[in-house]
């Protein structure tokens, strides 16, 4: 009887057969770690607008509040959106002309509202209050990053449910005193006095037993 | 001792190898076969179809409430599971206890161990709604900052029915492999000789393989008898740890377990009978394997109806209204010809097991398995539709009724089991042949 394998069959098959464990567990490792890219969480993200809108102008350098636009953020669960009639109590008077805000204007003219694009997207599933936060000591920019340094607005967090829980298991670090809450800049030096996140979760009466329920978040 | 009271075949180890060999290699393989063949590949498609029906339209195609969320899904899935018991019981078990009789049934019956336990899977992760997501199940390092819910019963059975079928798998290839090689040595075409060449993994069968071979099985088997235990306990503890009335109760483990060996045995006897008379090998499967087996399902059957009549003890001595409410509603509400078409597969009709004749006449034996494979499918429905249909608060109560979608992927379930076994009476010896010839020439005359 003639040989089936020739002589490279037994190298073939010691190199295949922990190839079974080791491809697999490979595909699986990077699958893995790609959740934690950029490219899966959109951090560092910018979304492209219709109107580009410089949120470092009008907050940092103008001094424009976070409230003025979004509103109902200290009521809702949505921040909520301006309409176009905000943009329009400074535009229908400067730059009136400008080619840049020649959406804005039609939709003026219109009724129609503008159609912003939206930038931090959670899943569906998840019940996210902005009130409850901005009234809780967690400033604008905690999620948000420094939005008054940002020409167009980007994803600055991974917005991963990890993320949150950092947070949730853990909110004193990233309290901020009501002063602060708006402020369209963080401060500049990191707060780690254990005292003075004492003093916030006793304040703002944060009880965290309860800020990991999976009902929290998940209604 | 006649020709049909033996255990082992009364011929010489040569010919054993080219009965079960031979027609592995041969070019055809026979109308029936492939008339067996198309009948499960259109169930199996069957299958497919209900499963991409359901990821579309979500689980609300079954017939599962708010009170019965379990339903058809978990039904299924416990009966098969069971079904994947008795391989293991009779692979490992019975090899430590030094069982002769094995020889002949164990690779068919850990092949049916291996389907069933896959189909068995199935049902769970469809069940999840979100089956894509069901690698959720599994702790691994992840970007939402959790691991699973060690209290959840579902992530038990992930870990138990995930490593059973690790084992199994790996038990019974390892335990084919020097089959394999005989095949590929009595291949007569390239592709037989590179496949069974390949799966043979260079086996020559000198000395040293055999013995590391040995001591490999050996400790294998020793690992899987604890599995044998501990899958179905999960499957039981599944129920035992909610809180419904006639599900919280501590007996359900062992319970469980006896039902699926109880349920594993009666089909291995179902497809012993097929194997039989599909292959021709009367002299390999003898009236003394179904004589045995008949024994053991006897016995099963009495441990099931101690089992029961416990469950009946409890509601009555539990002062529980709840619990005597769902025992009752077993017994006389609405569901009462499913609940006494149990008692009558599992504990009544297996009596017959008491006569030899019933053990050793294949028409009846088969018909008394399959009237157990049957009695304890029922078992596992009103087991998973009654109490939660029944529960403390009145205001749940509910029916549970399949939909056709039910049905039809439980039918597809039977029919892709059977294709696996189809296919895999055509490719792999169905009898372990090396096993087989070592206990016939231990036992020869010297």
């Amino acid at each position: 009887m003639s040989q089936i394998f020739g002589p490279g069959a037994t190298t073939a098959a010691r190199l295949a057969l922990p190839s079974l464990v080791i491809v697999p567990a490979v595909i699986l490792a990077t699958l893995i770690f790609l959740r934690w890219t950029d490219y899966a969480t959109g951090e560092g993200r910018i979304v492209d607008q219709n109107v580009p809108f410089s949120h470092r102008h009008h907050t940092a350098e103008i001094g424009i509040d976070c409230r003025y636009c979004h509103s109902s953020v200290t009521q809702s669960a949505s921040a909520g959106l301006p309409p176009t009639e905000t943009c329009m109590t400074c535009h229908s008077r400067l730059w009136s002309q400008e080619e840049m805000l020649q959406p804005v204007r039609a939709s003026w003219e219109s009724g129609e509202r503008l159609r912003w694009n939206r930038v931090h997207d959670l899943a569906d599933h998840v019940y996210f209050n902005h009130s409850t936060h901005v009234t809780n000591g967690v400033a604008c920019t905690s999620c948000h990053g420094a939005v008054g340094e940002m020409r167009l607005i980007g994803q600055q967090e991974p917005l991963t449910m990890g993320w949150c829980l950092d947070c949730h298991r853990d909110p004193g670090p990233n309290l901020s005193p009501p002063e602060q809450v708006f402020s369209p800049i963080p401060p500049r030096e990191a707060k780690v006095d254990a005292a003075a996140i004492h003093v916030l979760l006793e304040d703002y009466d944060i009880d965290s037993s309860t800020l990991t329920d999976c009902t929290t978040c998940h209604r | 001792m006649s020709a049909t009271d033996a255990v082992l075949p009364d011929r010489a180890p040569g010919r054993l190898t080219a009965d079960v060999a031979d027609p592995l290699l041969r070019p055809r393989f026979g109308r029936i076969w492939w008339a067996c063949l198309i009948l499960c590949l259109g169930l199996s498609i069957l299958m497919v179809v209900s499963l991409v029906v359901l990821v579309a339209g979500g689980v609300g195609i079954w017939g599962i409430n708010t009170s019965n969320v379990w339903g058809f899904a978990l039904v299924n899935y416990v009966w098969w599971i069971g079904i994947g018991n008795a391989g293991t019981l009779i692979s490992a078990m019975l090899l430590l206890t030094r069982q002769r009789w094995r020889t002949s049934i164990n690779r068919f019956a850990e092949a049916m161990t291996l389907f069933a336990a896959c189909i068995a899977g199935l049902f769970p992760i469809f069940h999840l709604g979100r089956p894509w997501l069901f690698y959720w199940l599994v702790p691994y390092p992840n970007t939402l900052g959790l691991v699973p819910q060690w209290r959840s019963p579902l992530v038990w059975d992930f870990f138990a029915i995930a490593s059973y079928i690790l084992f199994s798998l790996m038990f019974w290839y390892t335990g084919a492999i020097p089959d394999f090689a005989t095949l590929r040595d009595r291949a007569k075409g390239r592709i037989a000789q590179v496949a069974y060449g390949i799966l043979a993994l260079g086996w020559r069968g000198s000395a040293r393989h055999w013995q590391t071979w040995q001591s490999y099985y050996g400790a294998m088997a020793a690992m899987g008898v604890p599995l044998v235990i501990s899958v179905h306990s999960v499957v039981g503890m599944d129920y035992a740890a909610g809180i419904a009335p006639g599900w919280n109760e501590s007996i359900f483990p062992p319970y469980f377990v006896v039902g699926a060996m109880f349920s594993g045995f009666a089909m291995v006897v179902v497809l012993a009978a097929i194997f039989r008379r599909a292959l021709n090998a009367a002299h390999l499967i003898t009236d003394r394997h179904f004589d045995v087996m008949g024994k053991i399902l006897l016995t099963g059957s009495l441990i099931m109806t101690v089992s029961y009549a416990t469950e009946w003890f409890y509601g009555w001595y539990s002062g529980e209204h709840a619990e005597q409410h769902v025992v009752a509603t077993q017994l006389w509400g609405d569901f009462w010809p499913l609940y006494w078409g149990m008692l009558a597969g599992n504990c009544i009709i297996p009596q017959l097991y008491w006569w030899p004749f019933f053990r050793r006449h294949l028409p009846s034996t088969i018909l008394i398995a399959i009237a157990i494979n049957i009695g304890m499918w029922l078992e596992r429905v009103v087991i998973t539709v009654v109490p939660p249909a029944r529960g403390y608060l009145p205001s749940q109560w509910s029916s549970y009724w399949p939909t056709l979608w039910d049905w039809a992927l439980f039918a597809g379930t039977l029919g892709f089991f059977g294709l696996l076994f189809t296919l895999f009476l055509r490719v792999i010896p169905a009898v372990s042949i090396h096993e087989m010839k070592e206990q016939v020439a231990e036992e020869a005359p010297t």
